[in-house]
Formats: structure tokens, sequence, C-alpha cells
């Protein structure tokens, strides 16, 4: 078969192009650019080749950050998952219940993310909010602006709370999308409770789950407002995520090369292990 | 094995029902032999489906019971009655190998290794399944999905009936012919009863020994496919089986002699049918009964002639009524005026839609 050569055709995608050029390319070209060179002040730029890049690969308070980072994103992955997948199966599938159960699900999601932060930083402290207060009434001595195990605690439970909803819609999605013969024939060839969760229902919410996964991982891994407005990193460094961290090297230090560096960084770590994740969960699809 | 008894089963889905139109399926008394293969017939919205599902128990009837030899079994479910079911479209469990989804039944109710091994191998030489057997489920094709299907409900010994729910819907039209025949031979094989849901006829026809036609809610006729369609018990079997479909026409009855559009039509129960009865009276013969008459007849013009590949399609009119008949090929249709003669013994009179009982055959 001849295929009909028609480059005309490349004038219709040149506005996106244009789009995503100016939104995405110029900007991380930018970053590129600085991220190369040292600079003193006065827009004047000095070429300083793979140094900040060595300097971020070798730098303890980047190893430290990343570590943070590491336990906060597989903790809030490890309890969302889980959590949303059984709270996704509690939900009725029919009726006035529906409806109700899905705005409630949905209202976490809609409120803005520096208002979460600041909702959970009065609700745990520990004089005047109701949580933290609540805590040291039943004898935990509990103050997360002060102890560290605290801060992780707060936030972690801000972050299951504010997020968890999201992996609960996506399975209810997958869950609501199985046909009724699915468990018919189930119920025909006398499987249990476990066995229509292990054989038919975790299988066809594969996809909405890796979805899910992916999105929960990308948007841990990048989290910046709750966390600053909740601890600021604190204390002492002890809930310093690489956004917090990067933020106080770019605008607190003012240093753009080590930062630029380390935005590079940081952003190739996030798109290895989408792919590692993406490719791992996806393998068997293909057969 | 057993045999299925439905003992006045009625089903409305609203609460409350009054009129029979609330009814989803009427009031029904039938027993389905064991070992017997059936076919649920009808068009789209008839209750066949629902008949099914009250059988299989996924649906509860709002009235009557539903008998498996004699133990009622109305409010089991499923699984408590020992029944297999083949869906429209195939159901198998995905990340199982085909093996692992046969024996998945059995496994499931405890039955040791050994045996589950012998069985799924047995069954699966039955089905033509043997080379892909360690293959996962979800690579097959559509006809291997439903073979699938139905060796889950084949590996059983408990089972009593196997339903199928149009189970030939997504499987492309040379594969239909083929798993037709195979659930056919199987059906020989095993002796199991069969209860086989669809809308179409040749399906119907060639699987069941005998079939149940229903239409809006209602069973119309049980019989064996001859009995269909040589003597359709109401107009909508006529039309519905058959194609083209029965001739139905307005006539009038005087004195035990059918007259259409004025001209005396030699009948089988014209005899029986008694004046001032209820109901509309329609004639009805099938195209294949009807011959075009040099002689004498019923007066006719020659409408139309439309060619199937086996035999013509002669479309004609008597006064007003279109009347089609079945003429092989090679023979010379007149055009414009002709004469018909229906066979007599294949003619019958219908009083509101149903066969008026009685007369010369009967």
């Amino acid at each position: 078969m001849n295929k009909l050569q028609n480059n005309k055709a490349w004038l219709f995608v040149l506005p996106v192009f244009a789009l995503v050029a100016f939104n995405a390319i110029i900007p991380l070209m930018t970053v590129v650019n600085y991220s190369m060179q040292e600079t003193f002040g006065n827009n004047e730029f000095f070429w300083a080749g793979v140094i900040w890049f060595q300097d971020i690969l070798q730098s303890e308070r980047f190893h430290a950050s990343l570590g943070r980072q590491a336990i906060f994103t597989a903790s809030i992955l490890a309890i969302e998952m889980p959590l949303g997948i059984a709270i996704a199966l509690c939900m009725p599938r029919k009726g006035p219940w529906v409806s109700v159960c899905l705005v409630l699900m949905a209202l976490p999601l809609l409120i803005p993310w520096n208002v979460v932060g600041a909702m959970w930083n009065i609700f745990a402290l520990p004089d005047i909010g109701f949580l933290g207060h609540m805590l040291n009434a039943i004898g935990f001595d509990f103050n997360f602006t002060r102890q560290p195990g605290d801060a992780w605690f707060t936030l972690i439970l801000m972050d299951v709370w504010h997020w968890t909803s999201l992996v609960v819609l996506l399975a209810y999605a997958g869950l609501s999308s199985i046909p009724d013969a699915y468990y018919q024939a189930a119920k025909i060839d006398g499987a249990g409770g476990w066995a229509i969760f292990r054989f038919i229902q975790l299988p066809k919410l594969k996809r909405v789950l890796t979805i899910a996964f992916l999105l929960r991982f990308m948007d841990s891994f990048m989290i910046y407002t709750e966390p600053f407005v909740l601890t600021g990193g604190g204390p002492g460094n002890s809930t310093t995520l690489l956004s917090i961290d990067l933020v106080k090297i770019a605008l607190g230090q003012f240093d753009l090369g080590p930062a630029a560096a380390m935005s590079l960084v940081y952003f190739l770590i996030i798109l290895a292990l989408s792919w590692v994740f993406y490719t791992v969960m996806m393998r068997n699809e293909e057969q | 094995m057993a045999k299925i008894t439905l003992d006045d089963l009625r089903h409305a889905y609203g609460p409350n029902p009054e009129r029979p139109e609330d009814y989803a399926l009427q009031q029904l008394d039938f027993t389905f032999e064991d070992g017997g293969a059936y076919a649920l017939l009808g068009p789209s919205g008839c209750g066949k489906t629902t008949l099914l599902n009250i059988i299989s128990g996924l649906l509860t009837p709002s009235h009557g019971k539903v008998l498996f030899d004699e133990e009622d079994v109305t409010g089991l479910a499923p699984d408590q009655r020992h029944i297999a079911q083949v869906f429209q479209f195939p159901v198998v469990y995905d990340t199982m190998s085909v093996y692992d989804n046969l024996a998945f039944p059995l496994r499931n109710r405890g039955v040791p290794e050994a045996e589950v091994d012998a069985k799924v191998r047995e069954i699966a030489a039955m089905i033509d399944l043997e080379d892909t057997l360690m293959n996962r489920a979800s690579g097959l094709t559509a006809d291997g999905k439903q073979k699938i299907s139905l060796g889950r409900g084949l590996v059983r010994s408990d089972v009593n009936v196997i339903m199928f729910d149009e189970p030939l819907t997504v499987i492309d039209p040379h594969l239909k012919w083929q798993l037709r025949s195979k659930l056919k031979e199987l059906h020989q094989r095993v002796k199991r009863t069969m209860v086989y849901v669809t809308h179409d006829q040749t399906e119907a026809l060639t699987f069941a020994d005998k079939v149940v036609v229903m239409n809006v809610g209602e069973v119309v006729q049980i019989g064996t496919p001859v009995e269909l369609f040589e003597t359709p018990g109401h107009e909508f079997v006529g039309h519905f089986i058959g194609s083209p479909g029965m001739n139905i026409l307005d006539c009038e009855v005087k004195g035990g002699q059918a007259f259409l559009h004025g001209q005396p039509v030699a009948t089988s129960n014209a005899s029986a049918v008694k004046d001032g009865a209820e109901g509309p009276l329609r004639l009805g013969v099938r195209p294949e009964f009807v011959s075009l008459s040099e002689t004498d007849g019923i007066a006719a013009d020659v409408v139309k002639v439309s060619d199937s590949g086996r035999y013509q399609i002669v479309e004609t009119r008597v006064g007003d009524a279109p009347v089609k008949l079945l003429v092989n090929e090679g023979i010379e249709i007149p055009a414009g005026k002709t004469a018909l003669s229906f066979r007599a013994d294949r003619t019958r009179v219908y009083r509101d839609g149903w066969l008026v009982a009685g007369g010369a055959e009967a």
C-alpha cells in the first residue's frame, strides 16, 4: 500500500507545538541553562559545567530530603491504596446513598491545598486544636510542632484524609464498570468473597489502580503546599521533603545553579520511577 | 440431574401488580424433562431472560414456585441449585489460565486436586481446548471464551441444568455454525438438561428438541421445531418463525366455511369455529404451503417477485391483503392476474391470535 505523504498536516499541529514550547520546553531549557552556570547577581553568568550536578548527587542534605521524600511517598501509598480500595468496596452500588457517598468522598478533593494545610495545622495544635487537644486529653504527649514523630503522624494523616478519596473514586468507577454477569458467574461457580475480589474485582480494577497509583506517586513526590503550611519542614528539618528543600535553596538562599541542577535530578527521578512503575504494572497486559 | 417444574409461575418487577401488563412474565406451568434440550425463543423484551434468571436463581419470582425434581428451590441462590450458565458476553477469569478457569468451580467446592485434574482434562478434550489449556484465558478469542464458560459448567458432576443466555451474540458468523453444532453434539454426549435463550429462530430450531416461544411476557407455544413450523398455535409463532413468516389474512367464517375476500378457502379447522365468539378471525398459511394454480383458485394479482437464491418469493395481493408464496427456481411467474391455492391441511383459522382448536386434523 502506498502511503499518501501530506506534509501540510504539520501546519495544523504547529499551534500546539508553539504552546507546548512556550509553557514547557522554554522554561525547562531555562532551568537546564541555570543548572550549568554560576551567577553572583547582576545578571552575570559564568560557565560551571556539571559541577552542580556533582554537588547535588554527593550532597548529604539532598540524600536526607530524598530519603524523607521516599518514606513519605511509600507510607501514603501503602495506606491510601488499600484503604481506597476497601472504602470503594464498601460503598453502595445503587440507591440514594450513592450520591451522598460520592459527594462526601469528593469533598476533600475540592479544598484548596493551602487551606488543607491550614485546617490541619489548627486541627492538630496541642492546645487549641481538636485533634491535638483530644490526643493530649487521652494521655498522649502530642505536639507536632516540637516532636518529629508527631509531625510525621499529622503529615501522613493529612495526606490520607486529603487524597484517599481520589483512589476511592477511581476504584469505585472501576468497580461500577464490571458487568453483573461476572458476579453471577462467580456465584454459580461457588466463589467466595475473597475469590471474587482476587479473581474478578482486582484484575478488572488493574488499569484504574495503575492510574491511581501513578497519580498518587507523582503528586505525593512533588507535594509542597500542604507540608509547607502544616509544618514548614520542621521541627528542624524532620519533615523537609524534596520540594520544600528545593524552594529553600532556590528562593531562600538564591542559589540558582544548584537549585536548577536539583530540579532536573528531581524531575528525572520522578520520570524514571513513573516509567518503572508503569512498565512493571502493565507487563502482563500485552499478552 | 433433575427435571425442572415451573408451578403457576409469574413475575412482576414492580410491586403490587394488578393488570396483566404489570407482569414481565405471565402465568406459566411447564416441566423441563431431565436431559432435554430446550430453547426459549422470542423477540427482545419478551421475558425470556427473566424466565432464565428465575430458573437459574438470579431472580426470585414474585408468584409461584420452581421445583427441581420434587424440591422447592424458589428461594435458593444459584450456587445452591447446582446450575451452570453461559452468558451473552463471555465471562472468563482473565488472570487465570484456561486450565485454572475450568478448575475454578471444582476447587471452590473443595474437590481433591487429582480429581480436578482428571475432570478438567476430560472436559477440555470434549470442547477442543486441550491445545490452549495452559494459555491465559484473556488471550482467547470470543468463541474460545464461550467454550470456557460452558466448560466451567460441564466439569461439575452436580449440575442440574446448563443455561445459555444468547451465547452466540458476540461470535463471528462463520464460527456460530460450528459452535452450534458442537453444542448439539455435546448435549447428545453428556445428556444434561440444557436451556437455550435466543431471539434467533435458526439457533433455537437447530439446537432444541422443544422450543418455548414467548411474546410480551407470555408463552405462546411450546413444541418441537416441526410442530412450530407446521402447526403454529398462535399467529405470532407463525410470523416469528419462518422466513418469510406465515401469511395472516383477515377472513370470514360462515357455517364452517372460511372465506377470503369473498372467496371460499378450504381449511383444516373452520368447521370448529363457533359463531358469535369474540375476537377477529384470521387465516394463517405459510408461504411454503401456497402455490400458483392455473385452473381454479383464489384470484390474486402478482405484485413483486424477489429471488432468495434457493427459491423465488412471490408477493401477491388478494383484494388488499398481501399473500406471499415460495416458488422453486426456474419456474416462470405470470405477471398480473393469477390464482392461488392453499394447502387445506396447512391452512388454519385463528381467533384473536390463537389457533381455533378442533376441526379435521384434531
